[in-house]
């Protein structure tokens, strides 16, 4: 709908293809960065009983901006025997994953990027790109940490996209598309028609899959924090172990794009975990719009609880990483193959043998 | 396969449980102090920056000798008999004049030894602790209340005073001298001579017993005399 | 030139061998806990051989001690082991009693032991917090640093200082307790206990901090003995050795409490969660015996016994106490003067230290970290 709208302003499909996928990076998924290292950074003073940033405005809210002044500000150091090329384009492509990742989630009902039949497909596609950036960037850094880092860290998301990608299947399998706009749409009306408890079809099946879906809900939760390193699977990153992993060589600019890309990377994953299980941009209570007869406000309203939602969940995400400790390299493949793999795979069968009959 | 369930249990449960006190904690009021605005307030015996109080000094040393460090340098000089410092606190009379005292803070190691054997409780510590200065010269504090004029002249007045008493007794001792050495001819003041010989250290005594025959048994007798009757004046001063 | 180039590549295919890569987990690293070098051998990632270099936090305490007369030593005692700055002082002040032998009145123990006891609280605080740091935990970190801020202003509304104390002398104490003190320390009390159930809920129990400690740096018990480690280390392999039981020094025999001994709950005995376990577990014995302190603590001048001038007969003696890292020993051999003719200081973390090449045998790079840590060493005393 945004995009006729647009259509009719300039006239030039082109034109208003282009404003109209640029319109959730730029009012929803910058800010939200900027806003989310704020966030993380008073969520875990609390947590700690301190206050975190204070100066810089109310409470601190300007801190990101100053310390992105202060990022944009520095020099940007190349090593003589860095491989130029490489290190550059890292960067660029581990921000571009995460980001493009947004073009396929509906932000309200009127509201998607791109409204394509591959939804999901294309996230996690996508999200391929990530692995190429960081082996780059570990590689052309010409660090022994880095290096280490990097792989380490490659090795983990690819592992971890498996249990992601299973948990993604059995939810396929049981609403039969792949569009995000659509997985939405299906779970309308009251938050019992969310995926979690068990789908909008009444009857007995619902019941049957609420355990179902919950162990899904863990299990991809747990893989998308490992897809983006976060603790307690942030051994890439690890301060007291490799001194900062796969970005211990980049300063200014590029770090910053690491820094933006990692927050941005765990807005889109709670969002599409969201979607898939949580009602994507469904109200759990019902429409003011409805009550009030005011049809226009139920797309900010959806807006509104898509957002409230994602923000939420990055908040989990936060609160876990400040509870809990780092894992190893061989325990998280362990966990990963050992523990998520199967439950998924059983899960997918049982979820199957259900829909089928 | 017992374990396998029962690893999946403990995990889950002690996140969870480890996520309750975290939630908990973010309810808790923060336990931050705002610095520059909002300050602590320090108890009574709070050990910071040393301060001396030189209206009581008395110059004894005592600090800069328990110091373990070596912060403390003290000079000072004689007052002349004339002269009246006045009393400290505690009713000790001063008789030092204090020209040098300083404390290098930066060497000091904030022991506290050197306020308790203070005798007049002038060194102390106080609770200033933003005392950070941009030159490393500006942390050696200098105590004394004399401008270094005054400190010139005070010891010029005692090297004048010392030089006096020395001229004074080098004159008294050439007259005893001349005195004696014209009684020495006369036999009755020899006898009088013996009397201070008695009280002769042992040590002094061989030149009299070695210089026993000869013609300058007189004279010697007499030197080590002399010599004998300066030390004890010197003893008495 | 053929046969040159065919030479080069015969020696260069015979000699093949796996090199052992030789990674430096330098002086300047954030989980060191100090200035200390590790050389690592590594085959792959598991480790052949570990070589600490130590000597950067050297100061020449001991040359120190020899021009200074012995209360000015005291300050230099604090210095060592500057996270236990009392066990310091008092290891020393029992040393040079004994030399000296004179009679302490019984509110100065007390009074010493209730210090010393806090100070061993304080010091686990920070072993826990930055072992957690270390794993990954940034949490317990802060927790615990709050907590050790309480028993910070009880010695400073002491003796002054947060932590470099010069609190107690040869004879005595430098002051009396402040007359809130033993209030306050009965708050702190009753405020403690909950904050250790609460770190092991948030630490100690937590699956994933298991996972990566238990089963990890196992000391066998033999092992311990014959390298001499003592201290919350040789607990942790399982064998009850305390010096406030087995050789009792001040008052420490008046007071009931138990020394815990690891047991390997969540792996084998002698491994790093149990060292780490008996940490807590010494922290609320440590809360016990300032209780029963606190209300036997008898009137008395804290001060009477202090001599006017420490001039102790020739003779020298060893002393040693319970130190939170271990058995703390002062040599000291006195000649007649009022400086001390030679003070040798047992460390307990030196000792320790050397034990790290056996326990981390086998084990990954990762692992280093978790066995240093649980080691809990600090350079000051390591290298005084």
């Amino acid at each position: 709908m945004i995009y006729d709208f647009f259509l009719k302003l300039f006239g030039n499909d082109v034109l208003a293809m282009l404003v109209s996928s640029l319109i959730p990076l730029f009012i929803l998924v910058l800010p939200f960065t900027l806003v989310a290292v704020w966030l993380e950074r008073k969520v875990s003073a609390h947590m700690q009983d301190r206050l975190g940033p204070m100066r810089v405005g109310w409470h601190g809210w300007l801190q990101t901006i100053a310390d992105l002044i202060k990022l944009i500000q520095k020099e940007d150091i190349v090593a003589t025997d860095n491989d130029k090329p490489l290190f550059n384009l890292a960067p660029i492509l581990v921000f571009a994953g995460s980001y493009a990742a947004f073009a396929v989630i509906p932000l309200s009902s009127i509201f998607i990027g791109s409204n394509i039949d591959l939804g999901i497909f294309f996230i996690i596609g996508i999200s391929g790109l990530v692995v190429a950036g960081i082996l780059m960037a570990g590689w052309s850094s010409n660090n022994k940490y880095s290096l280490l880092g990097a792989m380490r860290s490659a090795a983990q998301i690819v592992s971890y996209e498996i249990p992601t990608i299973l948990v993604v299947l059995t939810m396929v399998m049981i609403t039969g598309t792949m569009n995000l706009r659509t997985l939405s749409e299906m779970q309308t009306g009251y938050f019992w028609n969310w995926m979690i408890f068990g789908g909008p079809d009444f009857g007995v099946a619902k019941f049957i899959f609420i355990p179902l879906m919950i162990a899904g809900f863990i299990i991809i939760y747990i893989s998308t924090l490992a897809e983006v390193n976060r603790t307690p699977f942030d051994i890439p990153e690890a301060e007291s172990e490799l001194v900062s992993g796969y970005h211990t060589e980049y300063s200014g600019m590029k770090f910053a794009m690491f820094f933006l890309a990692e927050y941005a990377n765990m807005f889109a994953v709670s969002v599409v975990v969201v979607a898939l299980f949580l009602g994507g941009y469904q109200s759990p209570f019902g429409y003011l719009g409805n009550l009030f007869n005011a049809h226009w406000l139920i797309p900010i309203e959806q807006f509104f609880w898509f957002v409230a939602k994602g923000v939420f969940f990055v908040f989990v995400q936060m609160w876990l990483r400040w509870t809990l400790p780092r894992l190893r390299v061989d325990q998280l493949m362990a966990l990963c193959w050992k523990y998520l793999i199967p439950i998924a795979f059983v899960n997918l069968l049982i979820v199957g043998i259900i829909t089928v009959l | 396969m017992k374990e396998y369930l029962n690893n999946i249990w403990m995990g889950l449960t002690t996140v969870f449980i480890g996520m309750k006190v975290t939630l908990k904690h973010l309810f808790v009021p923060a336990v931050t102090i705002q610095y520059p605005d909002e300050k602590l307030t320090l108890p009574q015996r709070e050990r910071n920056r040393l301060y001396v109080n030189m209206d009581d000094c008395i110059g004894c040393d005592q600090c800069a000798r328990a110091c373990p460090v070596d912060c403390i340098t003290i000079e000072t000089v004689k007052s002349l008999p004339t002269e009246d410092l006045g009393k400290t606190s505690n009713g000790k009379k001063k008789v030092l004049w204090v020209t040098q005292f300083d404390i290098d803070i930066a060497k000091c190691c904030y022991c506290q030894l050197c306020v308790f054997p203070c005798p007049t409780e002038c060194i102390y510590m106080t609770d200033v602790y933003e005392f950070s200065e941009y030159e490393r010269g500006n942390l050696l504090y200098n105590f004394i209340t004399l401008t270094p004029q005054e400190v010139i002249e005070k010891k010029d007045n005692f090297a004048k005073f010392e030089a006096e008493k020395a001229a004074q007794k080098a004159t008294a001792a050439a007259e005893a001298a001349k005195k004696k050495a014209e009684a020495a001819v006369n036999p009755e003041v020899k006898k009088t001579i013996a009397k201070p010989a008695d009280k002769k250290e042992p040590g002094n005594e061989k030149p009299n017993s070695s210089a026993s025959a000869g013609n300058n048994t007189a004279k010697e007798n007499v030197n080590s005399n002399i010599n004998q009757d300066k030390s004890s004046e010197e003893g008495k001063n | 030139m053929p046969v040159e180039i065919e030479e080069n590549i015969k020696t260069k295919s015979g000699n093949l061998r796996t090199e052992e890569m030789i990674l430096n987990m330098g002086p300047q690293h954030p989980s060191t806990h100090g200035v200390l070098r590790l050389e690592l051998q590594l085959e792959g990632e598991v480790i052949t051989k570990v070589i600490p270099h130590i000597g950067y936090l050297h100061r020449c305490f001991e040359k120190h001690a020899e021009a200074m007369t012995y209360p000015q030593v005291i300050p230099y005692t604090d210095r060592i082991d500057y996270l236990a700055s009392m066990g310091n002082e008092f290891g020393y002040a029992v040393a040079v009693e004994k030399l000296l032998g004179i009679e302490i009145p019984e509110r100065v123990e007390y009074i010493r032991v209730i210090m010393a006891e806090l100070q061993r609280i304080a010091s686990h605080l920070v072993a826990l917090g930055t072992y957690g740091a270390d794993i990954g935990a940034f949490t317990p970190f802060l927790f615990c640093f709050r907590d050790r801020e309480k028993i910070l202003n009880l010695f400073e509304i002491t003796c002054g200082a947060r932590l470099l104390y010069n609190y107690i002398w040869v004879g005595g104490l430098s002051h009396d307790l402040h007359p809130d003190f033993v209030r306050l320390a009965k708050e702190f009390t009753s405020y403690f206990k909950p904050k250790i159930k609460e770190l092991n809920d948030l630490l100690s129990y937590n699956r994933i901090f298991t996972e990566r400690t238990a089963n990890v740096g196992i000391l066998p018990v033999e092992t311990a003995i014959n390298f001499g480690v003592t201290g919350p280390m040789l607990r942790g392999s399982g064998l009850k050795w305390d010096l406030r039981k087995n050789d009792p020094y001040s008052v420490y025999n008046k007071f009931d409490f138990d020394i815990p001994v690891g047991q390997g709950l969540m792996g084998t005995v002698g491994d790093s969660w149990d060292r780490y376990f008996v940490r807590v577990l010494e922290m609320s014995e440590s809360l016990k015996i300032i209780e029963q302190a606190l209300e036997q603590l008898p009137e008395g001048d804290v001060t009477s016994a202090i001599p006017k001038r420490v001039k102790p007969p020739v003779g020298q003696v060893y002393a040693r106490i319970e130190n939170p890292r271990g058995e703390l020993g002062y040599f000291i051999i006195s000649n007649g003067t009022p400086n001390p003719f030679r003070v040798k200081v047992r460390g307990p973390s030196f000792v320790n230290l050397g034990v790290m090449d056996e326990l981390c045998r086998g084990h990954m790079v990762a692992d280093i970290i978790t066995i240093l840590g649980s080691v809990d060493i600090v350079l000051g005393e390591v290298d005084r």
